[in-house]
């Protein structure tokens, strides 16, 4: 009786996703910023930047991951929380759009994990990929950076979140919101046992997570041209009724403001990381000194020597 | 004449004949008081009806009745020798956060709460009780005082959320609000939340991440209002009753959801008709929870505090 769903449709679907993937307009994007069509297979090694204008496109998770950290990094696995609290629909069921999103990014959720070292210096990252839902946080977000918080705490080393995010997931209602709190006592974990944690926004880093743990970081490093704010550019232009100025929300103004230390391009990021870590390590510093004094000196050492990056340590902040 | 809601018109207009009645007889010129007995028992007994089945989208009008009871009313009814504290010692005094410290049931205590304001001027005063960074800053402020004095801290919440504005943007509204909460989770005194009336999102939160979290029973707190997540959602704000229901705001909801410790109930017809009621209600639950969290010491209040998220919705 279901013929011509069960039969027809799949067959008219394959037909058409697999033109769609063949298709010419797959392989190349634009340039949101200067229209440049970009090769999509040459953006993993140009790290998402326009080649033409230097524009930061939005950056997958996997890929993040690979780009800080040395080699031999491992994953922390994807923590299991209890899907759907809310048996969320709207006008598609929220656990099809989650079932769609991990067919599409071969992850179970927005945030993804890693621990290894960042120019030689120990630390565990966790990156938000706005491909997922937005990189909305839900409780599979919030859970994963506590997992983050509780394997920096074990490792006795730095947590490093890289954020890009349009907020608290709407489909999980009242439980998104309290990843708010969850998340700002991961971070005030950390606070506690003296480990740096470094927020490095990039775009957007809006809503309830920018009201969250993003906002506490020791140090705030955006990436260029990343919207950072609270209140969505939308909801202000209708409350305040008139267009906002240029700029507005962006990592350019926000430094002048007083929200962010510093800019930092993506291809230094690497780099800097290892170098502030360094320089808030004195938890693990003290401990060395007690060991050995002379040890901590060849750390020190060979920090500067080993991070290949070809960045200037004392360089002044690029911004 | 206060506001009315569409679902209860027919009961303001048995209302109104009463009061008109009343009127009538006090001039002494017929006995009406039979009338306005049965017509009280009809009152009564209609208001019970429709708001025992009030629809997720209802109990938003009713969360949001310009006659609710305002944190400054709780704040006047209950507590004593009320001592208004202003000003984030940065920037300004935000109105639509209002605090101070107090006795409630002689002991010294801390409390805040959002203020929407009574009539326009108010209104204008307290921003409709929608914070800017400053409010934030001094709702953190005072909540560090509490930790530093060991005051339990009350708070009432009732606000759209965060005021939207290109000034409150620029003073780093996200910040101040982060900054709120982590107040919230470190302060090592007891620490009640009431969502009296509207709990909206991020400006809720700001002072609720609390050891106890009572709503009164036609009180809403969502992550995003229900017309905000209609437009979003299903690109069409007229969605915004099927996105109430959805998004499980009621405080029936979220007490299911483990989210309450206490669901108070109002007085029929809902706090707005019998503000007296409601300030008993609230003031007793209150002094429950306190009790209750008085006799756990700082350390163990702060780690009971922490596991309740901690431990939110994981498998
Ligand atoms: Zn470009």
């Amino acid at each position: 009786m279901n013929w011509l769903e069960n039969f027809v449709r799949p067959k008219l679907q394959a037909l058409v996703s697999r033109d769609h993937s063949d298709s010419a307009e797959n392989k190349w994007r634009s340039c949101p910023n200067c229209a440049q069509m970009l090769f999509l297979n040459d953006l993993p090694k140009n790290l998402y930047l326009c080649q033409q204008c230097g524009h930061h496109l939005r950056m997958p998770a996997p890929a993040r991951l690979e780009s800080i950290f040395d080699s031999g990094f491992t994953n922390l696995p994807e923590v299991a929380v209890v899907e759907d609290p809310l048996k969320f629909r709207d006008k598609k069921r929220y656990l099809d759009r989650l079932k769609d999103s991990r067919a599409k990014m071969k992850c179970q959720d927005a945030v993804q994990s890693a621990f290894g070292t960042i120019a030689g210096e120990k630390a565990v990252a966790a990156v938000f990929d706005f491909r997922f839902m937005g990189g909305s946080m839900g409780s599979a977000a919030g859970s994963a950076l506590v997992q983050a918080a509780n394997k920096a705490l074990s490792e006795q080393c730095g947590l490093i979140v890289f954020t890009s995010s349009g907020g608290a997931r709407m489909q999980e209602g009242i439980i998104s919101l309290m990843q708010l709190p969850r998340s700002i006592i991961a971070t005030e974990m950390l606070q506690q046992a003296g480990l740096p944690y470094i927020v490095v926004l990039c775009d957007p880093t809006t809503g309830g997570v920018s009201a969250s743990f993003a906002m506490l970081g020791d140090i705030h490093i955006a990436e260029p041209g990343a919207t950072i704010g609270f209140a969505g550019r939308r909801v202000i232009e209708q409350t305040v009724r008139e267009t906002l100025p240029e700029g507005f929300q962006q990592a350019e103004d926000l430094i002048d403001k007083g929200v962010i230390d510093m800019i930092v391009p993506r291809e230094d990021i690497a780099a800097r990381l290892g170098l502030l870590l360094h320089l808030m390590g004195g938890k693990a510093r003290l401990l060395t000194e007690n060991d050995d004094s002379s040890d901590h000196d060849d750390a020190a050492h060979n920090h500067s020597e080993d991070d290949g990056s070809g960045v200037e340590k004392s360089a002044p902040v690029v911004s | 004449m206060s506001q009315q809601l569409d679902f209860e018109s027919h009961i303001n207009a048995l209302e109104a004949r009463i009061r008109e009645l009343r009127l009538s007889a006090s001039e002494g010129e017929i006995d009406v008081a039979d009338e306005i007995e049965k017509l009280s028992i009809k009152v009564e007994t209609q208001l019970k009806q429709v708001y025992q089945k009030l629809t997720p989208w209802q109990k938003v009008e009713v969360s949001r009745h310009e006659s609710r009871p305002h944190a400054q009313d709780y704040i006047d009814h209950l507590i004593q020798e009320y001592q208004p504290l202003a000003g984030d010692r940065a920037f300004a005094e935000d109105a639509a956060i209002v605090g101070g410290m107090g006795y409630f049931f002689g002991k010294p205590c801390m409390v805040i709460g959002h203020e929407k304001g009574r009539d326009t001027r108010g209104r204008i005063k307290h921003n409709f009780g929608m914070p800017r960074p400053e409010g934030f800053r001094k709702a953190r402020r005072l909540i560090d005082l509490a930790g530093k004095f060991h005051l339990p801290v009350i708070s009432f919440v009732d606000t759209a959320g965060a005021y939207p504005g290109l000034d409150a943007e620029a003073r780093g509204q996200a910040e101040a609000i982060a900054r709120s909460i982590q107040a919230c989770i470190r302060v090592p005194s007891p620490f009640v939340a009431v969502i009296t009336g509207e709990g909206g999102s991020g400006g809720a939160i700001a002072i609720a991440a609390a050891d106890r979290l009572l709503m009164l029973e036609h009180a809403v707190y969502s992550v995003i209002s229900p017309e905000g997540c209609a437009s979003i959602l299903w690109r069409d704000s007229s969605h915004r009753e099927t996105a109430a229901k959805s998004l499980q705001i009621t405080a029936q909801s979220l007490n299911e959801l483990g989210i309450t410790d206490e669901v108070i109930s109002e007085p029929t017809g809902g706090a707005h008709r019998d503000h007296p009621a409601t300030f008993r209600r609230v003031s007793n639950a209150l002094k429950r929870h306190l009790n209750d969290l008085g006799a756990i010491p700082a350390e163990q209040l702060i780690e009971q505090r922490w596991q309740r998220y901690l431990k939110l919705n994981t498998a």
